[in-house]
């Protein structure tokens, strides 16, 4: 079993060999990161980072780390956070950063939706 | 519009009971690998962000009305001296004040200069222990509370100032825990510093 996190999602799939590290399909890790395994390397976009492959398999947790982002493991589950950079850069374009969260009956909501009218987003918790 | 994030990794079952008895009309959502908190750089619980129309932060993350009174409870009666519970009150009435002023006229909304400039400072540690406390929550959920423990442990290491991951990494090891002796001796330990920084309004 191997478990890979991102910020919105759980993924359950199948580690390809025996080596350290989160090495999956190109297709797995298409899937979990939107990033393609193609002969030059790791491909989104326009833009092509140079990646080590072998029989069309992908160290996806040196990868991450390539493009600056944690990755924190723990027994066949990987946490692939977002770095300091895409965070900050993120932060001071001022535009509230979105997500898609769901209320008690389950239901969902995108923060964006309110888009047109002013949002006082506030946090609490029961603990 | 309101919505109110509760930052909560027990899940919707924990946050139930407050958000049934405030019965709210606005969104209530459940944060239960606390997302909005990553994303925002927030530490602490009650902290804000005013929006504007235009999805642009014209405040970014401030203490949302809670005040550091709750420091000087007598903790055996668990109560406050009259003049701060009169204070703490105030302070609370002052934030709502601000807040429906902004709602009405946009009152007290930054430039974008001043809003960049109150943006919390990150550093990759605390990129690490967000994604340290993801897999935590993860591990717990999945019934595996002694790897769920080294990597929160890790993320309260990592990101010391975030009491949302100190307090909900006590809860989740003991209801309870979280507001009990190795909380106060935390908030002890900060000593000058503020547990809720006052946000730059008026009546702070």
């Amino acid at each position: 079993m191997t478990i890979v996190l991102t910020e919105t999602d759980a993924f359950d799939f199948d580690a390809r060999g025996a080596a350290e590290g989160l090495v999956l399909s190109a297709a797995d890790a298409e899937t979990a990161i939107g990033w393609t395994l193609k002969p030059e390397g790791m491909c989104r976009d326009d833009l092509c980072v140079p990646m080590p492959q072998s029989a069309g398999n992908v160290d996806v947790a040196a990868f991450w780390r390539k493009l600056g982002h944690p990755v924190a493991s723990s027994g066949g589950v990987w946490s692939l956070g977002t770095g300091v950079a895409a965070r900050q850069a993120s932060l001071a374009g001022l535009q509230a950063p979105d997500f898609v969260l769901a209320d008690l009956a389950g239901r969902s909501h995108r923060l964006s939706d309110l888009r047109g009218k002013k949002v006082f987003l506030s946090t609490w918790a029961s603990w | 519009m309101v919505v109110a994030v509760a930052e909560d990794s027990r899940g919707a079952e924990a946050a139930r009971p407050w958000i049934e008895a405030a019965n709210p009309t606005y969104w209530s959502l459940i944060d239960p690998s606390h997302r909005v908190a990553a994303l925002y750089g927030m530490v602490n619980v009650p902290q804000a962000v005013w929006i504007d129309e235009a999805g642009v932060m014209v405040r970014p993350p401030e203490t949302a009305g809670s005040t550091d009174h709750f420091r000087g409870m007598d903790l055996a009666t668990r109560t406050l001296a009259p003049d701060a519970a009169k204070a703490r009150i105030a302070a609370r009435v002052a934030y709502m004040d601000a807040v429906r002023a902004w709602a009405r006229t946009g009152a007290h909304a930054l430039p974008g200069d001043a809003a960049r400039a109150a943006l919390p400072a990150l550093n990759p540690d605390i990129a690490m222990a967000h994604a340290e406390f993801r897999l935590g929550v993860w591990l717990r959920n999945a019934g595996r509370p002694e790897e769920a423990a080294v990597a929160l442990a890790e993320a309260s290491r990592l990101h010391p100032d975030s009491w949302n991951m100190w307090r909900q990494a006590a809860d989740l090891e003991q209801v309870g825990k979280s507001g009990g002796p190795e909380f106060w001796a935390r908030v002890a330990a900060l000593g000058e510093r503020a547990y809720y920084p006052p946000p730059a309004l008026p009546g702070f």
